[in-house]
């Protein structure tokens, strides 16, 4: 089985563009377009530069000597918390201001959970002195505060998304609803691989940089260019798409994605998409998404405001379907303790969307000759809040 | 003849009204159908409630959010209408987005529309291609329209296969725009009218989204066959009632 993009935008029988007609031309020029622009020598040039000299790839693949002691395997974590801004999601806001300026266009918006995506897009708009407006929802604004600042400081425009559950699911919808009110001079640069096609793959391969340079350190490191497993968080799943990229179709390596159960899976709040998802239609995209019987999108929750969305994208929608992918989820309290724990063994404190992925170690046995690459997809300087309230710091 | 055909035959300019199924109150959904058709209204589409309904502004996200939590679903909506055909002879027409839809299970949807005296479907998230290569058949089979949308950005190549395509109605979107209502229509909007009708489309066009009054009416109808309110008339709903309808149709046209 191929797990790429068909060239209809599916991936299995998940992916398309499920848009309004009002949308046709925006995305059929990207369509067109993504590929033919981002494989000129001219673009890639520009991207690769930035990536190495303002976003400092390429980042650290670091062996964690201690936690792979306690855990008798080999651990590796493959540190994006160390781009400039704090996570992966730079990767593909970089991407996409060089695809934006190619295609003419003026004005930028964004969605943003965390803040994180926010905050890359707000920054690739600074360097290249570009509007940005950021919708982000009520909700987050709140437990994201730092984040929210950083936008304004980078003289973005953060717009309070307040429909529905006030989280990143209504903050899409704004934003694709602002799309539709500028159709001409505005890019809409989505923060995950998800939304309607070709959104999910152009995303995946601008974050795939992480498992190019994943490939070529493992060799230096271990001598051979594969793990056997590779673990990342799930919320849209940029960051595992650009952990998994190079080896979705290497059956040589594992792969396990890990989604947030919130309060537990059966709770009724939580955003673990694979156990409670059914097929349907979000942002365009045909995937697995967590619903009522009667097709209404159910709010979902999460402490990690990155995680709390009630879809996947089509790609891992796909993994999960063809069992190609592990997926476990982990609830608030085994995340916030991962959070802890990465800072006291290898002083690394991760965002707790990144948490999540580590407490696969406590579900999931490996071998003691097995090595492991985790996705280290974000630092925790904007969750510092929460870490204090939580451990009362 | 599908009722749509028929009605599109009448000589004269078609006033199209839109509303959320479920709101203000649960249980209007039919009597907002009997005053409409009482006020002369020509045609009505039914807005099937989604708790993500990315076309549209804050009156209709308003009216559906408070369909939803007044109880409405699918399978509601569909026992409310299962008789509407002793009272109701006008053109009907379901709106909704494609999740419920697929949910409910679209041979079980397009059944039950069927045997209900649903005339066509308007699905702004399911594009034509979509349509053309997985849905059509299903819908040909059960005797249901699909109208599509075209907007002002939308390049006459497309335009034209649209038509080609298309029974029913072409639903023009008036902007580059989600629903809501606007009170007058500039320049760029008579522009678009007029070059749309110098098209000579096969297939009749109706104006939809921003109408709100007897104006901007007048304005859409001049170069198509009818125009659609939405937002507007939610409003009026909301502020005065399903009794006072027939004031508010009056004040659009005589
Ligand atoms: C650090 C970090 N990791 C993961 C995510 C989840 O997004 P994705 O699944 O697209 O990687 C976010 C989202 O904000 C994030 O900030």
């Amino acid at each position: 089985m191929n797990y790429n993009v068909d060239e209809k935008g599916y991936y299995g029988d998940f992916g398309g563009a499920f848009i309004p007609e009002m949308l046709y031309p925006n995305v059929t020029e990207l369509r067109e377009s993504y590929l033919t622009i981002t494989e000129q020598p001219e673009f890639k040039k520009e991207f690769d530069d930035l990536l190495k000299v303002y976003v400092g790839r390429p980042t650290p693949l670091y062996f964690a000597k201690r936690l792979s002691e306690r855990y008798q395997t080999k651990i590796y974590l493959k540190r994006e918390d160390l781009c400039h801004t704090g996570a992966h999601k730079v990767n593909n806001t970089i991407g996409q201001i060089l695809l934006a300026e190619r295609l003419g266009k003026t004005r930028i918006i964004a969605e943003t959970g965390a803040g994180q995506h926010g905050v890359a897009t707000a920054t690739v708009c600074a360097l290249k002195g570009i509007e940005c407006i950021v919708y982000m929802g009520e909700l987050d604004i709140k437990r994201q505060a730092p984040n929210v600042a950083r936008m304004k400081m980078l003289g973005a425009e953060v717009r309070a998304a307040e429909s529905g559950s006030k989280t990143l699911k209504d903050a899409t919808n704004e934003a694709i609803r602002d799309w539709i009110n500028n159709p001409v001079d505005t890019h809409y640069i989505i923060g995950s691989v998800v939304g309607p096609h070709p959104y999910p793959d152009m995303v995946a391969r601008f974050q795939s940089v992480i498992s190019e340079e994943t490939k070529w350190q493992l060799q230096e490191q271990e001598g051979r260019d594969y793990p056997d497993h590779v673990i990342a968080c799930v919320g849209g799943g940029s960051n595992a798409a650009g952990l998994y990229y190079h080896y979705l179709n290497d059956k040589r390596v594992n792969i396990i994605a890990v989604e947030a159960a919130g309060k537990g899976i059966d709770s009724g709040e939580s955003a673990a998409t694979s156990a409670l998802g059914k097929e349907g239609i979000i942002h365009g995209s045909k995937t697995l998404l967590m619903q009522t019987p009667d097709g209404q999108i159910t709010e979902p929750y999460s402490i990690s405001a990155g995680l709390d969305y009630p879809g996947v994208g089509p790609l891992h929608a796909h993994l999960f379907r063809s069992k190609r992918a592990e997926f476990i989820s982990i609830p608030d309290q085994e995340a916030m303790d991962w959070g802890l724990t990465l800072s006291q063994m290898e002083g690394i404190i991760p965002a707790i969307e990144t948490a999540h992925a580590f407490a696969a170690l406590d579900v999931r046995k490996f071998g003691s000759d097995e090595v492991v690459v985790f996705n280290c997809s974000g630092r925790g300087d904007k969750d510092l809040e929460t870490y204090i309230d939580y451990f009362k710091l | 003849m599908n009722r749509i055909d028929q009605k599109f035959q009448e000589d004269h300019k078609l006033l199209s009204i839109y509303f959320s199924a479920g709101h203000p109150r649960l249980e209007d959904t039919v009597p907002i159908l009997k005053n409409l058709q009482a006020a002369g209204v020509d045609m009505v589409e039914i807005g099937l409630p989604f708790s993500d309904p990315l076309a549209d502004g804050p009156t209709i996200q308003k009216s559906s959010t408070k369909a939803l939590r007044n109880g409405m679903t699918t399978d509601h909506l569909f026992s409310q209408l299962e008789h509407i055909r002793k009272d109701i002879h006008i053109p009907l027409v379901l709106m909704g987005y494609l999740n419920p839809m697929m949910q409910y299970g679209i041979e079980k949807f397009c059944k039950k529309c069927e045997a209900i005296g649903i005339d066509g479907l308007i699905i702004p998230d399911l594009p034509v291609d979509v349509y053309h290569d997985e849905f059509k058949t299903l819908f040909d089979q059960y005797g249901l329209y699909n109208m599509f949308l075209i907007t002002p950005q939308t390049p006459e190549e497309r335009i034209r296969y649209i038509d080609k395509v298309s029974n029913g109605f072409i639903y023009m979107v008036s902007s580059a725009s989600v629903t809501g209502a606007k009170n007058t229509f500039g320049n760029t909007q008579t522009t678009y009218f007029e070059r749309i009708a110098n098209m000579k489309l096969n297939t009749p066009t109706v104006v939809g989204f921003g109408i709100s009054n007897r104006e901007t009416y007048e304005t859409a109808t001049a170069h198509s066959k009818g125009a659609i309110i939405g937002s507007a008339f939610i409003q009026f709903l909301e502020e005065k009632g399903v009794a006072q309808i027939e004031t508010f149709i009056r004040s659009l046209r005589e």
